[in-house]
């Protein structure tokens, strides 16, 4: 048995994230949690991934954890540095399978709120805005949320769309002409791991972290969260993990 | 002949369009703008009196605080503008902007304002959350945004997507759905947007404003075929044989360009692919100040309004340590 070692919940979600990632196919990266999740995975177990930055870099080797979606380590020893059009366009012809998103609130269809608290003439909180989300979630074929769980982040109605998820169930996306087949994957928190169930597209716990109940997801989740058939036991981050995150991350930006 | 019926829009976003739609007035502008190419170095306060009016719809272009026209936006902050139309992605320009108290800002059209790893921008949250944005922010998200332009660069009046729909980005925004008369889709339309002006910082140009670009290109193609006005700043001014060497190099041909500054560190305290890194300090500091009104008013008199241009910026903030973010070749 290896030794056990001590790690935070942020560096957790990160590893989650990571392992969901497959090696030779494309992801849509956005900042922060994203970056980690992707260079972890790049160096651990899918050197083949083609990282996709907004701004034009396209299958970077990525070093130094970049701070921005534009910065040069975006494209350092990249395949391609082009532009925003090229990318977004490289998305919408169905080039690009997954898609990190994040954000202040998720319904239990997988929308996403990175606008506003409260109404958008006079909010309470104004957030950044769309950026490229709302593109991520329309285009990429699969995408995985990451949020930090909490009732306040999973509501049952989010203030704003920003992202679309499955809308207001299934059919919805396709009614609405966004494009078919594509729409939320999973959502990695630091209590666990979700889908969407087949049928009703909501969100079900299908794995949960190492020590956490499922009562516990469903008492932190701020609407009727499903439960798959049987749940899983995320494994906790290994020691290399760590290390490889802990050296990415080495001014602790995010951990 | 009788007009044909209109496509029937299914929806319609609610975003005010605060810009003259169509194409045809655009290319009439285009027609009549000068080619002649002629040397356009100008002074930045020069620049910006001539190019940037009341009222304008002006963008910055940007990517973060990456090649950002810092050393434009700072100057439009000493001069001043009435009911500014702002357009675009937002980081410390539009911050600046935003801040400014000689600026009234009448309306945003946004994609992003923030700074990613460090979270939002409270002097955007101050000025939306209290409503000096006199007219409204109108949504966008930056494909929708950077086909907006795209659309206006085409020389065509919208263009259709696949992004937007069934989102509230969508209801505040100014897209609409309609079936496509092709495939029956149902597909999103942007209309084109046509700035009045453009802000874009350059690696390098000629004096007749030619221009080229390292690193990623972001909206830079997109957006500086879609204004009217074009006001380069340029981190150093090439004779004209060196870009007629390698004109495959070019990114955006002098003929568009209205004017042209000299800026050497132009997008400090943000960076520029292989020139320089981001001051981080006077990033950090900035983000620091912005937290309150009075932080940011001393920020904008230490660095703003204080300076009388750019090159006593550069003085302040010190020649030594400016030399000090400089990128090795290999960077």
């Amino acid at each position: 048995m290896t030794m056990a070692i001590n790690y935070n919940p942020t560096e957790l979600l990160i590893c989650m994230a990571s392992r969901l990632i497959e090696d030779n196919t494309t992801a849509f990266v956005g900042t922060g949690i994203p970056m980690l999740a992707v260079m972890v995975a790049q160096r651990r177990h899918a050197p083949g991934l083609i990282p996709i930055f907004e701004f034009g870099g396209t299958g970077a080797i990525l070093e130094t954890l970049p701070r921005q979606v534009g910065d040069r380590h975006t494209y350092h020893q990249a395949i391609s540095a082009s532009w925003m059009a090229d990318i977004m366009e490289t998305a919408q012809r169905g080039c690009i399978e997954y898609g990190f998103l994040g954000g202040a609130q998720i319904d239990p269809y997988g929308n996403l709120n990175s606008t506003v608290i409260g109404p958008h003439a006079k909010p309470k909180v104004r957030l950044p805005g769309s950026g490229g989300a709302n593109d991520v979630g329309s285009l990429c074929w699969r995408t995985i949320a990451i949020m930090r769980h909490g009732r306040q982040r999973f509501v049952p109605k989010c203030d704003f769309v920003t992202t679309p998820g499955y809308l207001d169930g299934p059919g919805a996306r396709e009614r609405v002409g966004l494009p078919a087949g594509t729409g939320p994957y999973r959502v990695v928190s630091d209590l666990g791991i979700m889908d969407y169930e087949p049928g009703s597209l909501r969100m079900r716990l299908v794995a949960t972290s190492p020590g956490i109940t499922a009562k516990k997801v469903l008492d932190e989740t701020g609407f009727e969260l499903l439960l798959a058939p049987s749940i899983e036991q995320i494994q906790p981050p290994e020691k290399d993990e760590l290390l490889i995150l802990r050296e990415i991350d080495k001014d602790k930006l995010y951990i | 002949m009788a007009r044909k019926a209109a496509l029937e829009v299914i929806e319609r976003g609610a975003g005010k369009i605060g810009w003259t739609v169509g194409i045809e007035h655009f290319r009439t502008w285009n027609r009549e703008k000068p080619k002649k190419l002629v040397d356009k170095v100008a002074s930045e306060r020069d620049a910006i009196e001539r190019f940037v009016k009341d009222g304008d719809f002006l963008a910055t272009e940007l990517y973060g605080t990456v090649r950002a026209p810092m050393s434009l936006v700072r100057e439009l902050c000493r001069q001043g503008r009435k009911d500014m139309r702002l357009v675009g992605t937002g980081v410390h320009d539009l911050d600046l902007l935003l801040a400014c108290r000689r600026i009234r800002v009448r309306s945003m059209n946004v994609t992003y304002v923030g700074h990613e790893v460090y979270g939002v921008s409270p002097i955007m949250r101050r000025a939306v959350e209290q409503g000096r944005v006199a007219e409204e922010v109108v949504e966008w998200s930056n494909a929708s945004m950077t086909w907006a332009l795209k659309a206006a660069s085409m020389g065509v009046p919208f263009l259709p997507c696949k992004v937007l729909a069934g989102t509230d980005t969508f209801k505040y925004g100014p897209a609409v759905t309609v079936t496509c008369p092709f495939s029956s889709e149902i597909v999103t339309l942007v209309p084109a947007v046509i700035l009045d002006v453009v802000l874009i910082h350059v690696s390098r140009a000629d004096r007749l404003g030619n221009c080229q670009i390292d690193g990623a290109l972001g909206f830079a193609h997109e957006i500086s075929r879609a204004a009217k006005r074009v006001v380069v700043s340029t981190e150093t001014i090439v004779d004209e044989k060196k870009v007629r060497a390698w004109p495959e190099r070019t990114v955006i041909p002098g003929y568009l360009v209205d004017a042209v500054v000299e800026a050497p560190f132009g997008s400090h305290p943000g960076e520029m692919p292989r020139a320089y890194d981001r001051d981080d300090e006077v990033y950090m500091g900035f983000l620091e100040s912005a937290k309150t009104e009075e932080g940011t008013e001393a920020f904008m008199k230490k660095y703003v309004y204080g300076v009388s241009g750019h090159d006593a910026y550069l003085d302040l903030v010190g020649r030594d340590r400016l030399e000090r973010l400089r990128l090795k070749d290999d960077e």
